[in-house]
């Protein structure tokens, strides 16, 4: 039993299941974050009181950071277990075919990991009461820190390396639960690139339209 | 000196295999867990045998050269499998592919042993194809098959342009089920150096470790050659280029016979040698004839691009020869063909040593998608070989040896003179007389493996339950190891200037002019003498660098072209002694006004198997053979 | 052609290896890159030293044995050849070539370019076939199979376990090479009544021989000199979730 909770195979799908669920969440994020656009800051705050404290988003929250947890920890060992695979390395780069995206997934999910723990002590260890601030006015604080240049392109970065983890991450999630034809994985493939670009260009442009327009 | 006995089983042809499997010994499963069985090889009899003799309970050993048995040549045959399946209902039966046998072997095989074959090879099918080898289908989900090597019926099975690999991994994966339940123990990368010989009696082998150049010891109560043809003689041929004669030459020089060396089949359709170092010749699938057209120039050294060649300038030597087979005449004859257009100045390309098949007509009429439909792979594999495009300008082609019917006598148990050692698939001489047909040697090495030499060998067996196990420390292990590692030490000491690759290629050279597609008595007496010379050069000038403890690649191959040095001789000895054309063994003295091998069924209607007789001449001993069954006629084409 | 080699020659397994530079005149376009190399080991016998040893043995890309890594690819720089196969009418006048074995922890280097594949056996060993025993098996034709699948099976099928994926794989995942013969008896109805016990069996082999895990990132189908696709992978780990 062991042997098959822990085979490469199960680790993997295990991993993919997380991602996808985290996939999920993202647009939810977004559509949230697109309230900061508007001049009444009252949506954005309602929408992040709600999030704080209805029932079911409690339970799901739960989930949620149950996959971040084991997307990243799942992530980290395969990827260490991996280099290992190949204690000797090649001495000319290898030049096999692949795409620099699926390459470098690590990197681009530990600058993401990155991120993620700066934007937590920015907001959500203050609704936990982790940190100092106030959770009402989550508005405000976001429009803050969208003034200090350096944190915008961070954010920028980070996102970007978000778009390029996306990009992989969708289709191989789909290829690691067994789904992938002739005629299914070219579209996957195209919404991949959608998704890949849609989601973090919508986060990006946020502090974008503030500065330019606000 | 030693005697034939075919111990062909009495009665009616139909009925000899099926009598023969109903009255032979048998060995109880108890005791069969006790006996060890030796095999040398991995192809499609090696794997198969190894695998029907673990399900059957005897404890096997196997061994090969390759790193992984899923590489033994068998693995390179392209074309197809036959079986007397009769599905495409066009009248074939057992009896008609035994006949085509026998005639497309020119008269000079065993009929017993051929009937068999053809009659399990039905058999083999149904065991691939419950095996998960995916062989081609109709629509219906039926297997589907051809026509092939010119015959009439279409009774080839075939997986694409890869049906030997296919075939061989699905042996590979029954030997991978007797390997996991314990019945075989698979041993690879070792060279199989020596026949131990014990009372009269195969008992073992001397092996090298390919890896640490270690020399082993491995006792059995019976050992079984499965070691392939000897088609490397020729250096350049369509073998993988690690083939070679020396299990059965050991085994010959313990006491096997060898029968018919000197037949060796010639393919029509490889690519042509294009530089100095190559190193092998790459068949281009004979079915390649079904839509080219052969020729070359009716002048002399044209030596135009073929495209501005005009048809009336343009000679399509096969169907202006064979008007009613044309382009698919049997192999030894367009190979021949081939061989006397280049002989005679025609030949194209740089060398001249090339004829073109030309698909231009094909094309037109089928268009080039028809045609990339069929051949696309093989015509994608000549196009990276080359640089040329076959859709744009005809494919040069030349004859390059083949296959070897000629190999270890055996009987119709399969077992050869040295009693205790057998012989399967192409190392023996047993089912292909003069020639082969297309297809039909996939179908004798795994009809071999899987379905007779497990029947045959527990009547040997039997005998043998009382034999304890048999040690590795007695005299005759001391001495064939002794002798394995002297001769080692004295290739690794000459130490002079050429690489045995070197001394490969010019013997490759000499059978090839003289002992190839084409034999004379002037040039037969030659080639002995030059083999000789080249064999003592040799030994006096041989440059095997690094130590025999080691992986040391150059010393295996010296080792294996020692052995080719001293078979050539064999070959050419009864090349000479043949004094008849049959088969692929064309005598040029012995034809007809038109070109036409001329047989002699008076005199040489027999085996040659050829004894071992130390430093002297081998001992000549002969099979008759009787045609009870087929009435003997001459082979015709036209 | 004239060439600069670069190859890493390595005694055994136990000694460290290095890189030894050759340069090599004489090179003819329609020479395979293992025959360039014979003409670079000529040389070097003729003079006494030990030549640089590679598998090889059908040259004709259908046996496996053959694999270097070329310049930065399995097999070298053309798509679907296998390095026995690979001419040197690919390469120009003057070029430098690097020549290294496979690296894999799986497959570890046993002599210069050669390294021990045998852990794909092992793997095929665990579960690769169709328990049928000669003789048992019922007349073909009663077996019908879509032809379809067939043909895919067969796409599957001719992998040559040449070790080429793992070698181009940054993970040096085995997962292709098994995919392969996973989906080979998968598609096929003969092989379906095993077909959870094998997966398990390979894919539990394949962990313990030491292989990495797939990341998806194609390179091994890219770098395949058979092609083998990588919906294989996915119907492996189809196969693999349907088998609890
Ligand atoms: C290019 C090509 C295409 C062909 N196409 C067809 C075809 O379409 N149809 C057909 O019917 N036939 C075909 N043939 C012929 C057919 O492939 C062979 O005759 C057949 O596969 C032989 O099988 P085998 O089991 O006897 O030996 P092989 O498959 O040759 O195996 C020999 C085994 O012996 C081992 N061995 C040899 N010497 C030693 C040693 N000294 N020590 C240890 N191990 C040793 C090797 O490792 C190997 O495992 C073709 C042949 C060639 C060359
Ligand atoms: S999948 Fe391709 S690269 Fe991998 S072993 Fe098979 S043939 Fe070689
Ligand atoms: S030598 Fe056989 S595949 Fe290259």
């Amino acid at each position: 039993m062991n042997k098959i909770l822990f085979s490469a195979v199960s680790k993997k799908f295990v991993m993919a299941l997380a991602g996808l669920f985290l996939l999920l969440f993202l647009p939810v994020h977004l559509g949230i974050n697109l309230m900061l656009l508007k001049e009444d800051p009252e949506p954005f705050n309602n929408a992040a009181h709600f999030m704080a404290t209805f029932p079911l988003v409690k339970v799901v929250e739960i989930v949620l950071m149950l996959a971040i947890l084991v997307h990243v920890i799942y992530g980290i060992t395969l990827q260490i277990i991996n280099w290992l695979k190949r204690p000797v390395g090649y001495a000319v780069r290898n030049k096999s075919e692949t795409s620099a995206f699926s390459r470098f997934m690590i990197w681009t999910g530990g600058a993401v990991l990155i991120f993620l723990i700066i934007h937590f002590f920015n907001f959500y260890f203050i609704k936990l009461g982790l940190v100092e601030g106030d959770p009402e006015n989550f508005y405000s604080l976001a429009w803050q820190l969208f003034n200090i240049p350096g944190y915008v392109i961070l954010y920028w970065i980070c996102f970007a390396l978000l778009g390029f983890h996306l990009f992989h991450a969708l289709q191989s999630a789909f290829q690691t639960l067994g789904l992938n034809n002739d005629f299914w994985t070219p579209v996957i493939k195209g919404l991949s690139l959608i998704y890949a670009i849609v989601v973090p260009i919508g986060f990006a442009v946020i502090p974008l339209v503030i500065w330019l327009f606000k | 000196m030693i005697t034939l006995n075919a111990k062909i089983p009495e009665g009616p042809l139909e009925e000899k295999w099926t009598k023969y499997k109903s009255t032979t010994k048998l060995v109880n499963p108890a005791n069969k867990k006790k006996l060890d069985i030796i095999i040398i090889g991995t192809g499609l009899s090696g794997a198969g045998s190894a695998a029907a003799l673990g399900e059957l309970g005897y404890n096997v050993k196997v061994f090969c050269y390759q790193d992984s048995p899923r590489r033994a040549h068998s693995v390179a045959a392209q074309g197809g499998i036959n079986a007397a399946k009769n599905y495409k209902h066009d009248g074939d039966s057992v009896y008609r592919l035994f006949y085509d046998m026998i005639k497309g072997g020119d008269f000079r095989a065993r009929e017993a042993n051929v009937y068999r074959i053809a009659e399990v090879s039905n058999q083999v099918i149904d065991h691939y194809s419950a095996l998960g080898v995916p062989f081609a289908r109709e629509y219906g989900g039926t297997l589907d098959t051809r026509s092939f090597g010119g015959v009439q019926v279409s009774r080839t099975f075939y997986a694409k342009g890869q049906t030997g690999q296919q075939c061989l991994l699905g042996a590979y994966s029954s030997l991978n089920r007797q390997i996991k339940a314990g019945t075989v123990t698979m041993y690879p990368r070792r060279d199989m150096l020596d026949i131990v010989v014990i009372d009269g009696r195969a008992r073992g082998i001397i092996v090298r470790n390919l890896l640490t150049g270690e020399i082993e010891r491995h006792s059995a109560h019976a050992v079984v050659l499965a070691s392939g043809g000897y088609g490397t003689i020729y250096y350049l041929s369509t073998l993988a280029v690690n083939s070679n004669a020396s299990a059965a030459w050991k085994a010959f020089k313990k006491g096997a016979a060898f029968a018919n060396p000197s037949f060796v089949q010639i393919h029509p359709t490889s690519i042509p040698q294009l530089n100095e170092f190559q190193s092998k010749l790459t068949l281009m699938s004979e079915s390649l004839r079904n839509d080219g057209r052969i020729w070359v120039p009716k002048n002399k050294g044209d030596k135009r691009p073929a495209n501005d060649i005009p048809e009336e300038e343009r000679d399509y030597y096969l169907e202006r020869r064979y008007p009613t087979f044309g382009n698919l005449v049997p192999r030894d004859v367009a190979s021949r063909a081939a061989k006397e257009r280049c002989d005679a100045g025609y030949g194209v390309g740089d060398t001249g040593l090339a004829v073109n098949l030309d698909f231009r007509d094909a094309i037109k009429k089928q268009g080039k998608k028809a045609i990339e439909n069929k051949y696309g792979n093989l015509f994608e594999m000549y196009q990276h070989i080359t640089g040329l495009d076959p859709y744009e300008e005809p494919m040069r082609i030349y004859p390059a040896g083949h296959y070897t019917m000629g190999g270890l006598w055996v009987d119709y148990e399969l077992m050869t003179t040295l009693p205790g050692l057998f012989s399967i698939g192409e190392s023996n001489f047993s089912d292909h007389g003069a020639n082969r047909l297309g297809a039909s040697s996939l179908m004798q090495a795994a009809g071999d493996g899987y379905f007779i030499l497990p029947n045959t060998i527990s009547n040997y067996l039997s005998g043998e339950i009382r034999t304890p196990k048999v040690p590795t420390t007695g005299a005759e292990f001391d001495e064939a190891e002794k002798k394995a590692k002297e001769r080692i030490e004295k290739l690794l000491s000459i130490r002079g200037k050429n690489t045995s690759t070197t001394f490969h290629r010019r013997l490759g050279k000499i059978m090839w002019d003289y002992c190839g597609m084409t034999r004379n008595e002037e040039g037969l007496k030659k080639a002995l003498k030059l083999v000789d010379e080249l064999k003592k050069e040799f030994w006096s000038d041989l440059m095997v660098p690094g130590e025999g403890a080691d992986l040391n690649q150059e010393l295996e191959k010296a080792g294996r072209v020692a052995d080719f040095m001293e078979l050539a001789k064999l070959m050419i000895t009864d090349a000479l002694n043949r004094k008849e054309s049959c088969g692929a063994h064309f005598r040029e003295e012995y034809q007809t006004p038109d070109g036409e091998a001329m047989r002699n069924d008076s005199e040489y209607s027999y085996v040659a198997a050829w004894e071992y007789n130390g430093d002297d001449e081998p001992i000549l001993n002969k099979e008759p053979l009787k045609f009870e069954f087929v009435e003997l006629k001459e082979r015709s084409y036209k | 052609m004239k060439l600069k080699l670069k190859i890493w020659r390595q005694k055994n397994a136990k000694t460290k290896g290095s890189f030894v530079s050759y340069d090599l005149d004489n090179v003819s376009p329609d020479m395979s890159f293992l025959e360039m190399l014979d003409a670079l080991n000529k040389r070097l016998v003729e003079a006494g030293k030990e030549p640089v040893a590679f598998d090889h043995d059908c040259r004709e890309g259908i046996c496996g044995s053959c694999g270097m890594f070329i310049n930065g690819y399995p097999h070298g720089p053309v798509p679907g050849l296998t390095t026995c196969h690979l001419a040197m009418r690919y390469f120009n006048d003057g070029d430098s070539i690097t020549i290294e074995p496979w690296r894999a922890k799986a497959f570890p280097v046993i002599k210069d370019l050669i390294v021990d594949r045998s852990a794909f056996d092992r793997i095929q060993v665990a579960g690769g076939f169709i328990s049928v025993t000669a003789g048992a098996a019922a007349e073909a034709n009663s077996v019908l199979v879509n032809k379809h699948q067939s043909d895919m099976a067969f796409d599957s099928a001719i992998c040559i376990g040449c070790g080429a994926c793992v070698a181009a794989c940054k993970n040096a995942s085995a997962m292709l090479f098994v995919s392969a013969k996973v989906s080979q008896y998968a598609l096929l109805p003969q092989g379906r009544i095993e077909a959870k016990t094998r997966v398990r069996a390979m894919i539990a082999e394949m962990d313990r021989q030491g292989f990495g895990s797939c990341s998806n990132t194609g390179a091994c189908e890219a770098q395949c000199p058979k092609q083998i696709k990588l919906t294989n992978i996915a119907r492996l780990n189809r196969e693999y979730y349907k088998a609890f």
